[in-house]
């Protein structure tokens, strides 16, 4: 069978295939290189998870160690991209992303705008998202619906390790900017992944399990507590169907309206904020192109608008659990019954 | 004195059950999904009992037993391990009380996890002529006759013989193999021609040291075979053919060529519907693991080359017929009745009751007429 590795080990492997596959491709971030050449075990820690450990020694020259300073490195890795690399550059925590709005927003973004599809920016930025590390409110957001609300950028949120390494293999052959955004609960979660390489196109859902009571959109880390909730639900007689669209842009907006039109029951899931979330974006786009289908109203389930809590108590109350997820697709299960 | 016969067996070992099979090499569970038989029937050997569906696609099971059905063990719906109780069967003399502990044993014995399958016959490689060929063997302990060698069609691999490796490794060797540019084996098929692939199946058999096999060919595995036999007589038994390429020049061309171009599910999945007669036999699972295999790097380019040996413009390119003139060896054809992409010619071969997958759909009925002449 197909051997089993983790999410961390899967997005290594994916950069390393690259890597040998393609010379265009280099990786850059903080702490790539730090503890190489130290006593003890000689290697670097490849990153601050070591996600991309190993891979300093193997390809000399490729693995760049970068300041603490992510509007200069980003900005280096997007003009790397347009002079004809394929950039791989970490970014730590997603929420360091304001430091660098501009390199992303309006320069990575609008280059094969502006110059008529003449010049393209094949970076990949790696980043981490999601609260659950106790790492309090400045290291815990998900923030995926602001790079998602950018024309120009592509934006991939892996749930599994087969995923991940097919959407970041995706990610580094695409030709635009892609935000690659690792959910740090998730590092350790195993699963089976082919050993070739292989991509998987962006804008193509996964339908992680069928069912024709109600329809489940969940992203992210969300994705396995919805499967959670669905176990639950399932003793009690309601199939969910669950959908993952891997990528939020691209987003396959057929695969869901497909589903709802079957099921004419949504409950969108996602950790982050509220308001102008990734959970209204979906339910608005429902409630537009498959109203007549709706037999009941879209229910929302994210965090509350507030930042992150430090306190765990309060932060695991923060993040959607597979209760809240079953408490909602019963409401609308049972709506108008 | 079939009486005093049956007095002097202990009446717990009249007790036959019927358990979860393993259908696959990544099953381990089975979901009960309809029952053929209720208690107090009395069963037959090769009676149809139950479906079972193995989260990839649902299959019959027929009984390896005879007598009086006394119990159910699980109800639709239910998933349970393999080798998990479905059905006890006894003479009636045997008291309840002794079924009901058959029962009890069988229940917990599910639930408590002891029945977690043990070390399973892994998938393993083999250089030929370069090349990566992944294969599977599972064989009967003191194995009769020539050993099997099966070959999937299409854009298919060795796991496509799910239901048909394992009955037919009860009493003999067989391998499955994945040729060039599927399932596990190197994604490189050389020009793609007949000639190539055939030269994999003799170079498997050679790598394996068989001197002779019986070889199993379903679509363009059955033109592969027949292809091996015609350069490499002497090393086959029998020739069996499970809906054949090249046998008329008709075919489903939009199948062909959308399921080499298809990327997404939404492509692939009405396509690979007219695989079968029952296109409900789709499952999600069925095809997300073909999804996967698309998207591994090398596969596109396969199939692409591979589609040029199978078509001329709308008609088939391969004239299995002409193949086998002067091939003596003995040869078996079978068509699925329903067969969408290949139309089954007038008055050839023997029928099941299926689609162009029939060792899938109608398996049992395959098994059946390979076991018949192996």
């Amino acid at each position: 069978m197909a051997r089993s590795i983790t999410y961390r080990e899967a997005i290594n492997e994916a950069i390393a295939q690259e890597m040998a596959r393609d010379e265009r491709v280099i990786v850059m971030g903080e702490d790539n290189a730090g503890g190489a050449g130290s006593p003890g075990e000689d290697d670097a820690w490849g990153g601050v998870l070591g996600v991309t450990k190993g891979l300093y020694g193997r390809f000399p020259g490729r693995v760049l160690d970068t300041p603490i300073s992510e509007s200069a490195f980003i900005g280096a890795a997007v003009g790397a991209a347009t002079g004809g690399l394929r950039p791989v550059v970490e970014l730590m925590f997603i929420d360091f992303m304001g430091v660098c709005f501009d390199q992303i927003f309006n320069q990575a973004a609008k280059f094969r705008y502006m110059f008529g599809g003449k010049a393209v920016t094949p970076v990949t930025i790696r980043t981490m998202w999601g609260a659950g590390l106790r790492a309090a409110a400045q290291h815990s957001q998900s923030l995926l619906p602001v790079f998602t609300h950018v024309p120009g950028l592509k934006v991939a949120a892996p749930s599994n390790p087969y995923d991940a390494k097919g959407l970041l293999i995706q990610a580094i052959r695409d030709d635009d900017p892609v935000i690659f955004a690792e959910h740090k609960m998730l590092y350790d979660l195993a699963g089976e992944v082919p050993e070739e390489s292989y991509a998987i196109p962006f804008g193509e859902a996964n339908i992680v399990r069928e069912g024709g009571d109600v329809t489940i959109v969940a992203i992210g880390r969300m994705v396995n507590t919805a499967l959670e909730a669905a176990d639950e639900l399932a003793s009690s007689g309601t199939e969910v169907e669950i959908i993952d669209p891997r990528t939020t842009s691209p987003l396959d907006t057929d695969t869901i309206l497909e589903s709802v039109e079957n099921t004419g029951r949504l409950v969108v899931v996602d950790e982050s904020n509220p308001r102008c979330s990734l959970a209204s974006d979906i339910a608005g786009l429902v409630a537009q192109e498959a109203f007549g289908a709706l037999r009941a109203p879209i229910q929302q389930v994210t965090g509350p608008h507030t930042p992150v809590p430090f306190a765990d108590s309060l932060e695991d109350l923060f993040i959607p659990d597979a209760t809240r997820i079953a408490a909602a697709v019963k409401t609308v299960a049972d709506y108008g019954r | 004195m079939a009486g005093d016969h049956d007095e002097r067996i202990p009446s717990q070992d009249k007790i036959q059950t019927v358990t979860m099979p393993k259908w696959g090499l990544s099953m381990t569970t089975g979901k009960i999904v309809e029952w053929f038989v209720a208690e107090g029937d009395i069963l037959g050997k090769g009676d149809d009992v139950v479906d079972i569906d193995t989260d990839k696609i649902a299959g019959t099971l027929e009984s390896p037993v005879a007598g009086p059905v006394r119990r159910l063990v699980a109800e639709v719906g239910d998933q349970l391990p393999i080798g998990a109780v479905l059905v006890v069967v006894a003479p009636e003399e045997v008291p309840d009380s002794e079924i009901d502990a058959v029962v009890a044993e069988a229940k917990e014995a599910a639930a408590s996890g002891a029945l977690d399958v043990p070390e399973e016959p892994q998938p393993q490689f083999v250089e030929i002529g370069g090349r990566t060929i992944s294969y599977l063997t599972l064989a009967a302990e003191e194995p009769s006759g020539d050993p099997v060698v099966l070959v999937h069609g299409f854009g298919g691999d060795k796991n496509s013989w799910l239901f048909v490796q394992q009955p037919l490794a009860e009493e003999h060797a067989v391998h499955a193999l994945d040729l060039p540019g599927h399932g596990a084996s190197d994604k490189e098929v050389g020009d793609g021609s007949l000639a190539d692939l055939a030269g994999i199946v003799v170079g498997f058999l050679d790598a394996l040291g068989i001197e002779r096999a019986h070889l199993v060919g379903h679509s363009l595995g059955g033109a592969v075979v027949a292809a091996a036999a015609r350069s490499a007589g002497g090393k086959v038994a029998s020739l069996t053919l499970l809906a054949p390429a090249g046998y008329t020049a008709e075919a489903d061309a939009d199948y062909l060529r959308g399921f080499a171009a298809a990327s997404t599910r939404r492509e692939l999945k009405p396509l690979v519907g007219r695989l079968f007669a029952d296109s409900s036999l789709v499952t999600r699972q069925l095809v997300d693991d073909l999804l996967r295999y698309k998207r591994l790097d090398g596969v596109d380019k396969a199939l692409s080359a591979l589609l040029g040996t199978l078509l001329d413009g709308d008609r088939q390119a391969i004239d299995t017929a002409a193949l086998l003139e002067g091939v003596d060896v003995p040869v078996t054809v079978v068509w699925g009745s329903a067969d969408r992409i290949l139309p089954p010619p007038e008055g050839t071969g023997e029928r099941v009751d299926a689609g162009h997958m029939l060792h899938m759909e109608a398996a049992n009925d395959v098994v059946r007429v390979l076991k018949a002449h192996l």
